[in-house]
C-alpha cells in the first residue's frame, strides 16, 4: 500500500501531508523564536540599563537587509506562481532570484558581524549584544537552511517538474511556507533589535 | 492554493500590491524609530507595524487567509495562544514578587570599564 | 523476527512494481518501517531505562549506607583510595538518573516506541506520514543517547546539576554539563520530527469509516502527546542554545551580576536572569510530565475495554479530558516554582490553574475505574499491570495537590514528598503501563504471547517493592528531608528519626531490580520459546489485531475500513463478545486472513 494524501488533499481535512507537515513544523518553530522573544523581554525588563539599537547596530544597513528579505518572499511567491502557470523558465528565475538574495543578506550580515568582532563588541559583553549575536545567529542558521532547500528546488531538485509535477508543485509551496516564515521572523526581530 | 491560471493571475497582481505594502511599512517602521517618544509608545508603534507586515505575508503570501483547514486554523491559534503565554507571563514575575529585586552592579565592572574602549 | 523477510516479498510482490530487494542495513538498521522503528525505539529505551536503574540503585547504596565503601564497583566512583563516592559524582548519579529515565526511557518508550508501532495499525494506515522523518527521529535519538552516556568519561564527569540544570550552578558545572546540553538538543529534535509525524499521520491516513469519535483512546492520547511535544519543546531547545553559550561564549543569559564564586567574582557581563531559565525550563518540563503520562493512560484504557469485555466508559468525556488537560499543561508552569520570590497575585493564578488541571485527571481515572463496574474482568497479565496503575496513579495524582497549593508547598517543596509523589506518578504508573503493554502487544509483534508464569511473578514482586521503595518517601519527607543530599539527610537534626527509613527504601529498590530480571529474561527468552498464538490472542477489537502477526510491510494487504467504534464487546444480540472494528456487519466475528 502506498501512502495516501501525499500530492492529492484529503477530503475531510482540505490538506496534504506536506502542507500539514510544515505547518506544524512552522508552529513549532513559531515556539523556538518565541523563547528568545521571550529572553529578550525578560532580560531587558530586568536590565538596570539597555542601550539603543543605534548604538551598536547599523540601521540603514539593517534596512537594507529587511528590503532584501522582503524581496526575496516576493520572488518566492511568484516562482511557485509560475509554477501554477506551467512557466517553468520564469520559475527558475525567480527561485534563483530566492536563493541568491538570501546569500546578500548573509554577506551584509556577515559584514556586520566582522565590524562588532573588530570593535570588540562580543556577546559576553552585555545581554543586549548577546541576545542580538544568538537571535541574529539563529536566524542565518534558518537562512542557510532556506538558501539550501529553494537551491536543491532550483537547480537539482527541479527535475522533478518534468516527472511528476504536482508533486512538485506541493513541495516548492511547503518551501516557500517556510521561506515566509523566515522573512517573518526578521520582520520583529528588525524592529525590536535596530529601532527599539 | 487554488489551481485556475486566471485565479492565479489574480494572485499576482495582489502580491505585487502587498510587496508595495510591505515596503512602505519598513520605511514607515524607520522613520517612526526616529521620533522623540517614550520607551513603551516607541515599542507599542515598531509592533503595531510588525504585526501589520507580518499578517500580510501570512494572510496573502502564505495564504492562509484562504486556508479551510479548522485542525490547521485551531493548531496555530493554540500556537498563538501558547505563545503569548510565553511573552507575558515570565513578565510578571517581574511586577509581582515578594522582598526586593537588587540588581548588583557587575563585580567586575571596574575592570572591564578599564580594558576596552566605548 | 524471520517472518519479516518472507512479508517483504510478499509486500513488494503485491505492489507490482520493480523494486530491489533491501539490504539488511535498510531492512533492520536504517529502516523506514515504522514497526521496525517503534522496536528499535522500544529496545534502545529499555536498555537506557535500565542503565538508569542500575545509577539509582548506586545512589540508594550511599543514602542506605553513607560514607561506606561501594562494593564492586567502589574503585571507580570516588575520587579517593578508599572506594567512597564523591559527593560531585552523587549528584552526577542524581541528574543523569533523572535525565535518561524521562528523555531516553520513558518517553521513547511511550511515544518513540508503542506510538510508533501501534498507531499507524489502530488507524489502517500502511505506516506514518513521514517515514524517512520517522528514521530520522530514531537515529536523533539514538545519538542524543550516546552523548548522554559519553559524558560519564570527560573530565569532571557527567552533569550533576540535576536534571533541571538549573543557572547559575549549571554554567560554572564541569564539561559534562555541556555534553548533556548538546544530548538534549539532539532528543527535543527528536521529538520534534516524531509529533510532526504522529499528527500528520493521525489526521491524514486513517483509514475510511475511521472517524475522529471511533478512533481507540490510545490514538487520541497519542495525539495530543504529540501537540504537547510540539509546542512545548522549542522554548527549552531554545534555552539550551542559550545556556550553551554563556557556558562556552561567557554570555549573561541566566547570570546575574555580582555572582562570586569560590574562584572569586565572575568575569562576566552579568545582568542575566536565573529565572529565565527556570521559565524557559518549566514551560517545557510541565507539559513533559503530561507527555509521561498520557500515553500510560491510552495503554491502560486499551487494556481496561479488553480484559473487562465491555467499551469504556464515557468515551466523549475521555476525549474531551485529554484536549482540555492537554490545554490546561501549557499554563501551570510556574507551580514548581512557588518558592522563587514570585508574588502571591502571580502565585494564586498558577495554584488556580494547577488545581483545575487536576480535574480532567481525576475525570479520566474516575471513568477507568467505572468501565470496570459491570465488567467481565480477565486477570491476564497486562491487566494487572493495568489495574494497579489506577490506585497507584491516584496515589501519585493525590499526593500532587499539596504540592499545587502554595502554603504546604512551602514546606514541602525539594523535599522527598516531591520525589514520592512524581515517582508514584511515572514508576508504578507510567511504568507499570508499559509493561501491560508490552506483555499486550508483544504477541502483535512476536506472534509469540510472553511467559505468563513468569510475568505474574515479574507483577507481584514489583508491586511490592516499588511501594517499599516510594511510599516512605512521604513519610521522610514531610518530616523535612531534603532532595539530593549525598548523604541522606544524615546531617540534619531535624530528620534523624527517619533517617531508619533510607535503608529500607533501598532494599525495596534492590529488590525490585531483582524482580526486573523475570522481565528481561522472559522477553528474550519468549522471542523463541513463547507459546504461538494466531493474530488476535486477546480478542480484541481494534484494526492492530487484524493485521497478521507480525504485520508485513505496508501492514495490510487490503486497505480497511472501520465499521463501527473501537470497543464493541458485549453487544447485545452480537454472536460474539466483541466485534472488531474493521470487520464488515455481518461478517462472522473470526476475521479472515488477510
Amino acid at each position: 500500500m502506498e501512502i495516501p494524501y501525499t500530492v492529492a488533499e484529503r477530503p475531510d481535512t482540505g490538506l496534504n501531508n506536506v502542507k500539514l507537515g510544515i505547518w506544524l513544523f512552522l508552529a513549532s518553530e513559531v515556539m523556538l523564536f518565541g523563547g528568545l522573544f521571550s529572553t529578550y523581554v525578560l532580560l531587558r525588563v530586568g536590565a538596570v540599563e539597555w542601550p539603543l539599537g543605534a548604538e551598536f547596530l547599523n540601521i540603514p544597513i539593517g534596512t537594507v537587509n529587511t528590503v532584501i528579505l522582503i524581496a526575496s518572499s516576493v520572488t518566492m511567491v511568484m516562482a511557485y506562481a509560475s509554477l501554477k502557470l506551467g512557466d517553468f523558465a520564469k520559475y527558475k528565475t525567480y527561485m534563483l532570484a530566492t536563493v541568491l538574495l538570501p546569500v546578500l543578506f548573509l554577506c551584509i550580515k556577515g559584514y556586520e558581524y566582522y565590524e562588532k568582532v573588530s570593535h570588540d563588541h562580543l556577546p559576553s559583553h552585555s545581554t543586549f549584544l548577546a541576545i542580538y549575536w544568538t537571535m541574529t545567529a539563529l536566524h542565518g542558521l534558518h537562512i542557510i537552511g532556506g538558501i539550501v532547500v529553494n537551491g536543491y528546488f532550483w537547480g537539482p531538485g527541479s527535475k522533478m517538474w518534468h516527472v511528476k509535477r504536482e508533486m512538485f508543485e506541493n513541495r516548492v509551496e511547503a518551501a516557500g511556507l517556510y521561506w515566509h516564515f523566515v522573512d517573518l521572523v526578521w520582520i520583529f526581530l528588525f524592529p525590536v533589535l535596530y529601532l527599539l | 492554493m487554488s489551481g485556475s491560471a486566471e485565479e492565479v493571475r489574480k494572485h499576482i497582481a495582489t502580491y505585487k500590491k502587498i510587496a508595495g505594502a510591505l515596503a512602505v511599512g519598513t520605511i514607515v517602521t524607520v522613520l517612526a524609530s526616529y521620533l522623540d517618544v517614550s520607551v513603551a509608545i516607541g515599542i507599542t508603534i515598531a509592533l503595531i507595524i510588525a504585526t501589520t507586515k507580518a499578517s500580510l505575508v501570512a494572510n496573502y503570501f502564505m495564504h492562509l487567509g484562504e486556508e479551510r483547514s479548522q485542525w490547521l486554523m485551531v493548531s496555530l491559534g493554540l500556537t498563538a495562544v501558547f505563545w503569548l503565554f510565553l511573552m507575558l507571563v515570565p513578565l510578571w514575575t517581574f511586577s509581582d514578587h515578594i522582598g526586593v529585586v537588587k540588581t548588583l552592579p557587575n563585580a567586575n565592572a571596574h575592570e572591564m570599564a578599564e580594558g576596552e574602549e566605548h | 523476527m524471520d517472518d519479516v523477510t518472507t512479508a517483504e516479498e510478499i509486500a513488494h510482490a503485491e505492489h507490482g512494481h520493480e523494486e530491489h530487494e533491501l539490504s539488511f542495513l535498510q531492512t533492520y538498521v536504517f529502516s523506514q518501517d515504522h514497526k521496525v522503528i517503534g522496536i528499535q525505539y522500544a529496545i534502545t529505551a529499555m536498555l537506557f531505562l535500565l542503565f538508569g536503574f542500575t545509577l539509582m540503585m548506586i545512589m540508594r547504596w550511599q543514602l542506605a549506607f553513607p560514607f561506606r565503601p561501594v562494593p564492586v564497583i567502589g574503585g571507580l566512583l570516588g575520587a579517593n583510595n578508599a572506594q567512597l563516592m564523591a559527593p560531585e559524582f552523587y549528584n552526577s548519579l542524581g541528574a543523569m538518573h533523572g535525565t535518561i529515565m524521562v528523555f531516553l526511557g520513558v518517553v521513547p518508550l511511550a511515544v518513540g516506541g508503542f506510538g510508533n508501532y501501534v498507531l499507524p495499525l489502530q488507524i489502517g494506515a500502511p505506516d506514518m506520514a513521514f517515514p524517512r522523518l520517522n528514521m530520522a527521529s530514531y537515529w536523533s535519538f539514538f545519538l542524543g543517547g550516546i552523548v548522554m552516556i559519553a559524558s560519564f568519561f570527560v573530565p569532571g564527569g557527567a552533569a550533576n546539576s540535576g536534571w533541571t540544570s538549573y543557572a547559575p550552578l549549571s554554567v560554572i558545572a564541569t564539561e559534562g554539563q555541556t555534553w548533556w546540553l548538546v544530548g538534549m538538543i539532539f532528543l527535543i529534535t527528536s521529538s520534534l520530527l516524531g509529533s510532526v509525524n504522529f499528527i500528520v499521520t493521525t489526521l491524514q491516513l486513517r483509514a475510511p469509516g475511521m472517524s475522529f469519535m471511533r478512533l481507540p483512546f490510545f490514538v487520541w492520547a497519542q495525539l495530543v502527546t504529540s501537540f504537547l511535544l510540539l509546542l512545548a519543546f522549542p522554548p527549552l531547545e531554545a534555552a539550551g542554545v542559550l545556556q550553551i553559550m554563556d557556558r562556552v561564549a561567557d554570555t549573561s543569559f541566566f547570570m546575574p551580576s555580582g555572582l562570586v564564586t569560590g574562584d572569586g567574582p565572575l568575569e562576566i557581563s552579568g545582568g542575566g536572569s536565573p529565572l529565565l531559565w527556570q521559565h524557559l525550563f518549566w514551560f517545557l518540563a510541565h507539559p513533559e510530565v503530561y507527555v509521561l503520562i498520557l500515553p500510560a493512560l491510552g495503554i491502560v484504557g486499551e487494556i481496561v475495554a479488553n480484559n473487562t469485555r465491555k467499551p469504556l466508559w464515557g468515551y466523549r468525556v475521555l476525549v474531551a479530558s485529554l484536549i482540555f488537560l492537554g490545554f490546561m499543561s501549557f499554563i501551570v508552569w510556574a507551580h514548581h516554582m512557588f518558592l522563587t520570590g514570585m508574588g502571591t497575585t502571580i502565585s494564586t493564578f498558577f495554584q488556580t490553574t494547577t488545581m483545575i488541571i487536576s480535574i480532567p485527571s481525576v475525570v479520566i481515572l474516575s471513568a477507568m475505574f467505572l468501565s470496570l463496574y459491570g465488567g467481565s474482568i480477565r486477570y491476564t497479565v497486562p491487566m494487572l499491570f493495568a489495574l494497579a496503575f489506577l490506585p497507584m496513579f491516584g496515589i501519585g495524582g493525590l499526593t500532587g495537590l499539596p504540592l499545587g497549593l502554595t502554603a504546604p508547598d512551602l514546606h514541602l517543596h525539594d523535599t522527598y514528598y516531591v520525589i514520592g509523589h512524581f515517582h508514584y506518578v511515572v514508576a508504578p504508573g507510567t511504568i507499570f503501563a508499559l509493561f501491560g503493554g508490552i506483555y499486550y502487544w508483544y504477541p502483535k509483534a512476536t506472534g509469540r504471547l510472553m511467559n505468563d508464569m513468569l510475568g505474574r511473578i515479574h507483577f507481584w514482586g514489583s508491586i511490592i517493592a516499588i511501594n517499599c521503595v516510594f511510599m516512605p518517601m512521604f513519610i521522610t519527607g514531610l518530616a523535612g528531608m531534603n532532595r539530593r543530599l549525598y548523604d541522606g539527610g544524615l546531617e540534619y537534626a531535624h530528620v534523624q528519626e527517619v533517617l531508619e527509613w533510607n535503608q529500607f527504601m533501598s532494599y525495596g529498590a534492590w529488590a525490585l531490580g531483582v524482580f526486573q530480571i523475570f522481565f528481561i529474561f522472559n522477553f528474550f527468552w519468549s522471542i523463541r520459546h513463547g507459546k504461538k498464538v494466531g493474530d488476535n490472542p486477546w480478542d480484541s477489537t481494534t484494526l492492530e489485531w487484524q493485521a497478521p502477526s507480525p504485520p508485513p510491510h505496508g501492514n495490510f494487504s487490503t486497505p480497511p475500513e472501520a465499521y463501527r467504534g473501537p470497543y464493541e464487546y458485549s453487544v447485545p444480540g452480537a454472536s460474539s463478545d466483541f466485534s472488531m472494528q474493521g470487520q464488515a456487519p455481518g461478517a462472522n466475528p473470526e476475521p479472515a486472513k488477510v
